[in-house]
């Protein structure tokens, strides 16, 4: 049971809420500038080729055209991981990539001036499957990655990021199992979480090497540390942070719109904006990477897991900047689910001629599970398992361990989330409604209904370094000094809500400053699942420092020791005589107090998120119907109510559980052209289509910071895809391994059933 | 007499007009292609977005596809990035902005609710929804849960706050229980 706070776990309107309900959000789009230029990009029609000529001289020609400038006009600043990849290059790797770049008056005049620009290109042989890529003969997309397969290095995460997982004796493991399974299955829609803002960027260069950028990131110091890579160091860099439109983790990587930008204002000497059009956000800025795994599975009877081995091939499209971390903590990830002693699990990530693949929420161990689950089921199947009980027993216990990211050992020192898992089935009735391997839930006429659990969890919700300030103003306020924005969540006010329970003061008293890269200290940011645990760490580190700095300062008036004050709503007294306090303005009224707090990486806790979904299959038109979800997980401690449901009601889109129902990016393999790079062509859920979702929410106090809580927001888009596909299957008696489920695959599965769908209701 | 003057005088200019309130205020922009005029090809958000500043009307898909830029006009939902300027004379436009009461700055019910509820999170798509939601409410003020979800339906949110937002315009419908 969770313990009573002022604030913590009660429901406290947002921050921004007044902002949000009536339109006062400046989202990048909503900024105003002086002789702001529009930015626009010329993309490529062809997958693959040469640019042999490129003239931009009738463009430069038109009124209003600041700026054209093309591979031969720019620095060899290089992006991605390796750096390989040129901001604007004389070859272009898929429909979509950077030809040239206008800066101009007006957005109008901008998008002329690209049809003024005449391009020759020499066109070249792509490729766009990740198996062919790798084939002897394949187009190449880099010298640098022969076989173009992408080196795994990844600096950020140390010399030895997790590139697979190798440990034990897997023969030996094979050997004890009671089954041994194989298959090949795969990940590889490319759902696109797409979040409503597009991304985008302003830029400012000023002279001599000063950039300014108002920025569309999910985590400024992020951006500015991965920017500073591509453009070097020696340039002066000024992130400002903005309220953004959503980004499920997409925006992250930013440096190819802003080095356009930046570039251009440069080449300008004005502001410019850049902003993606729908269209170009869909088909030129990251997707999930693609995933899909060769993998033998050894199991007993007892659901203990003897031995895993397989090669997992990672789609990347043009470049990587940060699959390499994807894979490290997948790789991760999918230990914390399984307990197994014998791995030789192998890693290969691999370019082709589409547009790069990025970070998105799930971070790796989404892409990795979506195929690799499918294997396990295999097996579970053979020895009549139920899934809930293989969950229950293999998900990472108090203990137990996992290689994590770095390549190191770390021993797990959080809850048991068996408790939740039960939880959440009995809410959802998993054991009426669980009936055996590919057998329905009941059968009614042409429709069928299935069930299907999922799990994902991460030990990201303690990596990278937080930190931040706390300055108390003497007349009873403070003010928190972070570099976080806000991306959706809600963590800014939740921040806020910390540092007010730890200072003892009223939500009102307190505030948090702008993100601004070169005024608030570092932070990673937002990212993976660490926002509630590292950033709040700090924070509330923040706020500790300044509070016994406060009472320090006090205890001459009291003349008793700093540990024996206290305060509350600004005031200062005795502990136990609240009623003899003096106000914050008794420590003297010129004078800042200012706390500082910072978090270093734990990586021994990890989060839990187990999904049980409720499908029915109409055998007759081949359409899934998403009945039920239930989400259960323990946060240790809620912090905001509101909040919380949101994250996981967030379990169906931006490329969560409807991955696995409708959600793909669809591209052309004769052409490499996008099929769907719009809002409707690609499919997502409406408000007209929501199954009943219950979430089950344990507070298990955990050993993370003061308030005992552990964040979950960002996986709860991941167990849902297989949990579909079980569900899927068991409804209609037939594997279905594919994402989506669509229509016709469904169709397709049951006119292989020889004889008719099988099974029935008992 | 005098306004038969007035109109020649704007003949002769050769400037044709549009004019319409937003938010109560009048509206009034020459026509044409001049920096100053709005082009036959603007649309209304472009115009409510750059040229009047009201920049709580977003826009995501500029495609008529996801119902972020929903505004008001004459009480019935429109697409704003579907919607040309030019074709707005006489109309009476609302946008997010406008909902707030004029002089007391008192938040309308609807907003109220979507602040109790907690009905959003990134928020982009917010303003748009509530404008839907607030057609709805002036059309029917005790809709079904199965009605607001029609209602909804051309609305685009990609956190998921639907469920809370479903509640919020249910607690805000002034028919509702």
């Amino acid at each position: 049971m969770a313990q009573e706070y002022r604030h913590i776990g009660k429901s406290t309107p947002r921050r921004d809420a007044v902002d949000i309900v009536t339109g006062g959000v400046n989202y990048l789009g909503d900024l105003r500038f002086q002789n702001l230029l529009h930015g626009k990009v010329l993309r490529s029609p062809h997958p693959h080729a040469l640019i042999r000529k490129i003239d931009t001289s009738r463009a430069k020609k038109l009124a209003g055209v600041k700026a054209v400038l093309t591979w031969e006009d720019v620095p060899d600043w290089r992006g991605g991981m390796p750096p390989v990849t040129r901001i604007l290059d004389q070859k272009v790797r898929f429909v979509g990539d950077a030809v040239a770049l206008v800066a101009a008056t007006t957005e109008e005049i901008a998008k002329a001036a690209l049809r003024l620009i005449e391009v020759e290109y020499e066109i070249l042989p792509a490729v766009f499957d990740i198996e062919e890529a790798i084939k002897p003969g394949a187009p190449q997309l880099y010298d640098e990655f022969p076989g173009n397969v992408v080196s795994p290095e990844c600096p950020l995460l140390g010399p030895n990021p997790l590139t697979g997982v190798v440990t034990g004796d897997v023969s030996a493991g094979f050997a004890e199992a009671d089954v041994v399974v194989e298959g090949t299955f795969g990940y590889q829609n490319i759902p696109n979480p797409i979040p409503p803002e597009p991304p985008g960027v302003i830029a400012l260069w000023e002279e001599p090497q000063r950039v300014t950028l108002w920025g569309s990131s999910q985590s400024p110091a992020l951006d500015k540390m991965i920017l500073s890579s591509v453009i070097g160091y020696d340039i002066d860099i000024r992130v400002h942070g903005n309220p953004i439109g959503g980004s499920f983790g997409t925006k992250i990587v930013l440096w190819q719109v802003e080095t356009y930008a930046i570039l251009l204002s440069r080449a300008a000497r004005l502001p410019v904006k850049l902003i993606y059009t729908k269209e170009e956000h869909l088909a030129t800025f990251v997707l999930r990477p693609e995933s899909r795994i060769e993998a033998r599975v050894g199991m007993k009877r007892d659901g203990t897991v003897t031995a895993v081995s397989g090669t997992w091939l990672v789609g990347t499209g043009n470049h990587s900047t940060t699959t390499q971390a994807q894979v490290a903590v997948g790789c991760g990830e999918v230990q914390i689910m399984t307990r197994c002693k014998n791995w030789d699990l192998k890693s290969a990530i691999v370019c082709t001629n589409r547009n790069a693949s990025g970070s998105v929420r799930g971070f790796g161990g989404q892409e990795l599970k979506c195929a690799f689950i499918p294997v396990l089921c295999l097996a579970m199947e053979k020895l009549g398992i139920d899934p809930l009980e293989f969950i229950k027993k293999n998900y990472i216990k108090p203990g137990q361990g996992y290689f994590w990211r770095d390549g190191n050992w770390y021993d797990y020192r959080g809850i048991d989330y068996s408790a939740a898992m039960e939880e959440g089935a009995r809410r959802f009735g998993w054991r009426e409604k669980w009936q055996g391997w590919l057998k329905p839930t009941s059968v009614n006429g042409s429709l069928r209904r299935g069930v299907g659990i999922g799990v994902h969890g991460n030990a990201d919700i303690g990596e990278d370094v937080s930190e931040a300030y706390i300055r108390l103003g003497i007349d009873g306020t403070a003010t928190l000094i972070s570099c976080v924005t806000e991306h959706g969540t809600g963590q800014r006010s939740n921040y806020l809500k910390m540092v007010a329970e730890v200072l003892g003061l009223p939500l009102e008293k307190v505030f948090i400053s702008p993100s601004d890269s070169i005024i608030t200290p570092f932070d990673f940011g937002p990212v993976g699942s660490r926002g509630t645990y590292a950033i709040g760490s700090a924070a509330i580190a923040a706020a500790e420092d300044a509070r016994r700095k406060l009472l320090e300062l006090a205890a001459h008036i009291f003349e008793v020791p700093a540990e024996d004050l206290d305060t509350e709503d600004g005031m200062i007294f005795v502990k136990g005589d609240p009623d003899g306090g003096v106000p914050w303005i008794a420590v003297g009224h010129e004078r800042t107090v200012l706390g500082y707090g910072r978090f270093e990486p734990d990586f021994t806790l990890a989060n839990c998120m187990t999904t049980f979904v409720e499908v029915e299959v109409d055998t007759e038109t081949g359409k899934v119907t998403l009945l039920n979800v239930v989400n259960a997980t323990d946060v240790g401690q809620v912090i905001d109510p509101q909040g919380l449901e949101g994250q996981l009601n967030g379990c169906l889109g931006s490329s969560g559980i409807d991955s696995a129902l409708m959600e793909e990016t669809i591209i052309d393999h004769a052409t490499g052209r996008m099929l769907n790079p719009n809002l409707l062509d690609y499919k997502w859920r409406t408000f007209a289509e929501l199954p009943v979702i219950e979430n089950v929410v344990l507070e298990t106090a955990v050993s993370s910071h003061r308030f005992r809580a552990v964040g979950v927001g960002e996986v709860s888009t991941s167990p849902g895809p297989t949990a579909i596909l079980m569900a899927v299957s068991n409804a209609i008696g037939v594997w279905l391994h594919e994402y989506p489920v669509t229509p016709e695959r469904v169709l397709a599965a049951l006119a292989g059933v020889v004889g008719g769908v099988k099974g029935g209701a008992r | 007499m005098t306004v038969t003057r007035k109109r020649k005088s704007l003949k002769r200019a050769g400037e044709n007009r549009v004019r319409f309130l937003v938010n109560g205020n009048r509206v009034d922009l020459g026509i044409g292609e001049e920096e100053h005029q709005v082009g036959y090809s603007e649309t209304l958000a472009e115009t409510l977005r750059e040229r009047l500043g009201l920049t709580g009307t977003k826009v995501t898909c500029d495609n008529g596809a996801c119902g972020t830029c929903t505004v008001l006009m004459d009480g019935k939902a429109v697409l704003s990035c579907m919607t040309l300027t030019v074709e707005c004379g006489g109309k009476n436009i609302t946008t997010i902005e406008g909902l707030r009461h004029p002089e007391t700055g008192a938040l309308d019910p609807i907003q109220q609710a979507f602040i109790d509820e907690g009905a959003f999170q990134c928020g982009f798509c917010t303003p748009g929804i509530i404008m839907s939601a607030k057609a709805l409410l002036l059309e029917n003020g005790a809709p079904t849960e199965h009605e607001v979800k029609e209602a909804l339906s051309g609305n685009f949110c990609r956190c998921i706050t639907h469920y809370q937002v479903v509640r919020a315009v249910l607690a805000a419908a002034p028919g509702g229980k």
